[in-house]
């Protein structure tokens, strides 16, 4: 649905966007994440046919974004950084505004405005004036006009970023139905990476215009962060003589203590199914009394940091 | 048969297609056109200007007739009434530079334009809708501003526009709107905030409030023929800014500059580059000034075109309306230089006839009319050069009635220095228009202050190098031999 090959976009000597290959297909959401100015914005605008690539190619909707532009842009719902709304208009004139533009009958832009103001909870603002809009109501109107003409493709950038924890919610679950029900093929750019990794499928991560990372979030964890990390804590403190049974246990796993405290210990394994069943077998005929073994949650944000520290890793 | 079956099908199709397009450039403009209806900032001085200048301008001239009435002087107010009435149509169709600047400049400031360009419009459908959106409004308003002000003038002092007038007052009033709305469009693109934009608006009014003082000395001469002229001027004018606008209007230029900076050192450096001979003297003249004439040809083609056909009409229009009686060809006076200098420091135009004051007054002109191209998108430079030449030609075509040889008279008075000081004049007056014109182009990398300091360097350049030598020769040929050679000329006619 989405095809970025070798795309290369210059503003004067500036490299903003270098060399970025990638695709989404119907049903995925990918994260574009990186810094600021690391390239995410001008890489949408490129997909939207807004901007033309210096050199390289970007298909959307099987359509070249560069030699048909005007079908692209039709094909493509985005939703920009700022919500950049016209604050004398009421929500629904707006909204009317560009169903009109991409050639929506009057009847059809009306029953479309009522779904979706319906389903993001709208409907009770839509006659008043933009301008008096919460900045979270404002996102959530240019997230409707992005949906106006039912995009195959939708580029979403920061689309919760100054909602509330309820309408994020909305907006969250919104876009799940959408990947899921709808089979649309979705570009999120967010700096909310809790948020990124409840949506999206996989994900890339852009410095200096390059993609440095890029799989799904379990996927780099696991490359980046090592194998899953457990934790076994036991109910009584003194655990004296249990560490080396823990330690044979899990060599015959074939895995290894990390760290291990007064009435804790934590280990990495590749297979967790097996080794953490032995483990507790093993306890459990030395009548230990064990406590919890869960497994030691390793954020996205160190997955990010370490990528945007340290550049590509692999 | 097929053929016209074709066509027959085909027809409909294709205006169907034009419909189409033409449809989402309506749903712009009359968006951006009830947008502007809200803003109380700009309904309300509008309204003002079209129900109470009228009644301003009518309370003015009726004052006005009855005061130059006393002293049998009623013609000049009548002829002001016209000009009364482009007045009233002019100042809410300036509204349109307002609004053209708030529609192209305050929607990329407001960040509203991007979701515009993310949809199938065209970068010309965005362009018209915005050009109609800012011209339609405050042309309406002007129509009615001068509609309301004809029926008070009519019913107050029983004067009414012949429908010629009225008509041409419309045209004047519609051509003008346009060119304040594409010029505030490149304007635009030259800038990136309203506030500056809003500034650099003043190199598009200042021209205009000149072009209707232009009108008003038309009006008083009732020389519909000349507003006829400054018509086609501006509509030449919009053309070229609608082309331009069309140029620098896409969605790469208008999402690719973010920040206008003046960047004191670079332009600077470029003022330096431009205005210095990069590789000595011999190479100044060898290389760099033929490359800077080439670059020139465009501007000094037109300049000819403008100032030697402008000149030759002012002559030819003086000539056929103000005709010198024979006495004023009597030369006897004037057999001998003394007496033709003594005559020519009689008019007050030079201090002394000498080298130095006819050389400094050449280059004081051009340099003056060179400072007024940056206010007046290099018009002015031009007008200031077909002045003197429309006095030439006046005195030429006038010499030619009186039955002297004309050939005679421009060989023997203006070509021993003019054969130096046209091209000199017209080489300033070329680039000049050039500096003018720099804000009419697409800006550059750097930002459009960079473009501007380059053509004042390369001026600053042409004037010292190539100007000043050559006025300072034809100063010396116009104090030492043209006076001798009409005192000849003159004594033996």
């Amino acid at each position: 649905m989405i095809e970025l090959e070798a795309l290369t976009k210059h503003f004067d000597t500036i490299v903003a966007v270098n060399n970025i290959t990638l695709t989404v297909q119907a049903g995925e959401v990918l994260a574009l994440l990186g810094p600021n100015g690391a390239g995410k914005t001008t890489t949408v605008r490129m997909l939207s046919a807004v901007l033309k690539p210096t050199s390289g190619h970007a298909r959307v909707a099987g359509y070249d974004a560069a030699t048909h532009a005007r079908t692209v842009r039709a094909h493509v719902g985005v939703l920009t950084e700022a919500p950049g709304l016209y604050t004398r208009m009421s929500g629904r004139e707006y909204l009317d505004f560009f169903g009109n533009l991409r050639g929506m009958g009057a009847a059809q832009r009306r029953e479309r405005i009522k779904f979706l103001a319906d389903w993001f909870k709208m409907t009770d603002a839509l006659d008043r004036r933009l301008g008096e809009y919460s900045k979270g109501m404002a996102q959530k109107i240019a997230l409707i006009r992005t949906l106006m003409h039912d995009p195959p493709v939708l580029l979403l950038d920061e689309p919760t970023s100054a909602m509330d924890p309820e309408s994020a919610r909305l907006e969250r679950d919104a876009i799940l139905q959408m990947r899921d029900d709808e089979r649309r093929a979705i570009i999120l750019c967010t700096h909310n990476l809790p948020e990124a990794e409840e949506l999206a499928d996989r994900m890339a991560i852009i410095r200096h215009g390059e993609i440095i990372e890029c799989g799904a979030p379990a996927e780099l964890k696991s490359r980046l962060l090592g194998p899953p990390l457990m934790e076994l804590r036991f109910a009584a403190e003194p655990q004296n003589g249990l560490l080396p049974l823990v330690e044979r246990a899990l060599a015959a796993q074939g895995a290894a203590v990390q760290e291990a405290g007064a009435s804790w210990v934590r280990y990495r394994t590749t297979t967790p199914h097996a080794t953490n069943p032995a483990l507790l077998q093993a306890l459990a005929d030395a009548k230990a009394s064990v406590l919890t073994l869960s497994e030691v949650t390793q954020s996205l944000e160190a997955v990010y940091l370490r990528v945007i520290n340290e550049g590509a890793v692999n | 048969m097929a053929n016209t079956q074709e066509r027959v099908q085909g027809f409909p199709t294709f205006w169907r297609t034009v419909a189409a397009e033409v449809r989402p450039v309506w749903v712009v403009a009359s968006r951006e056109m009830i947008d502007t209806l809200r803003d109380w900032r700009i309904v309300l001085p509008i309204v003002v200007l079209v129900l109470g200048f009228p009644f301003l301008a009518n309370f003015a001239a009726s004052r006005g007739i009855a005061f130059v009435n006393q002293y049998g002087a009623n013609l000049i107010m009548e002829r002001m009434l016209p000009f009364l009435m482009l007045t009233v149509g002019f100042f809410p169709s300036s509204f349109s530079l307002v609004i053209a600047l708030e529609t192209f400049m305050g929607e990329k400031e407001r960040r509203s334009l991007e979701p515009l360009l993310a949809t199938p419009l065209t970068d010309l459908q965005l362009y018209v809708g915005k050009l109609l959106a800012a011209t339609i409004p405050p042309v309406l308003a002007s129509y009615l501003g001068m509609g309301f002000y004809v029926i008070l003038v009519g019913t107050s002092m029983d004067w009414w526009p012949t429908l010629y007038l009225l008509f041409l007052g419309f045209v004047l009033s519609t051509a003008q709107a346009l060119v304040m709305v594409a010029g505030a469009i490149v304007v635009s693109s030259q800038s990136t905030s309203v506030r500056a934009a809003n500034l650099l608006a003043s190199f598009i009014i200042i021209p205009m409030a000149f072009l209707l003082q232009a009108e008003a000395s038309m009006l008083l001469f009732a020389n519909y023929t000349a507003l006829w002229a400054i018509v086609a001027f501006l509509l030449v004018l919009n053309i070229l800014l609608i082309r331009l606008g069309l140029r620098i209007f896409d969605r790469e230029h208008l999402l690719g500059r973010d920040i206008d900076t003046l960047d004191i050192a670079k332009s600077w450096r470029t003022l330096w580059q431009a205005a210095w001979p990069q590789h000595g003297l011999a190479a100044l003249y060898r290389h760099e000034i033929p490359a800077l004439l080439k670059r020139l040809r465009p501007e000094l083609l037109l300049t000819c075109l403008v100032v030697l056909g402008g000149g030759a009409w002012i002559g030819a229009w003086g000539t056929a309306n103000y005709t010198l009686p024979p006495q004023a060809f009597d030369f006897g006076a004037f057999t001998n230089p003394e007496a033709l200098e003594s005559a020519v420091a009689q008019t007050g135009l030079l201090t002394s006839f000498s080298t130095g004051t006819i050389w400094w007054h050449n280059l004081r002109t051009l340099a003056g009319a060179a400072l007024l191209a940056l206010f007046s998108m290099g018009v002015l430079t031009l007008l200031m050069l077909m002045a003197p030449l429309g006095i030439i030609f006046y005195l030429t075509f006038q010499v030619a009635v009186a039955g002297i040889n004309p050939w005679l008279f421009v060989a023997v008075l203006v070509l021993p220095h003019g054969i130096l000081e046209l091209p000199a004049a017209i080489l300033a007056t070329a680039q000049a228009m050039r500096m003018g014109d720099i804000i009419l182009s697409p800006p550059e990398q750097g930002g459009g202050v960079i473009g501007m300091v380059r053509e004042i360097g390369y001026f600053v350049k042409l004037f010292v190098t190539v100007v000043a030598p050559l006025l300072l020769a034809a100063a010396w040929i116009e104090r030492w031999v043209t006076p001798y050679l009409a005192a000849r000329f003159l004594g033996g006619s």
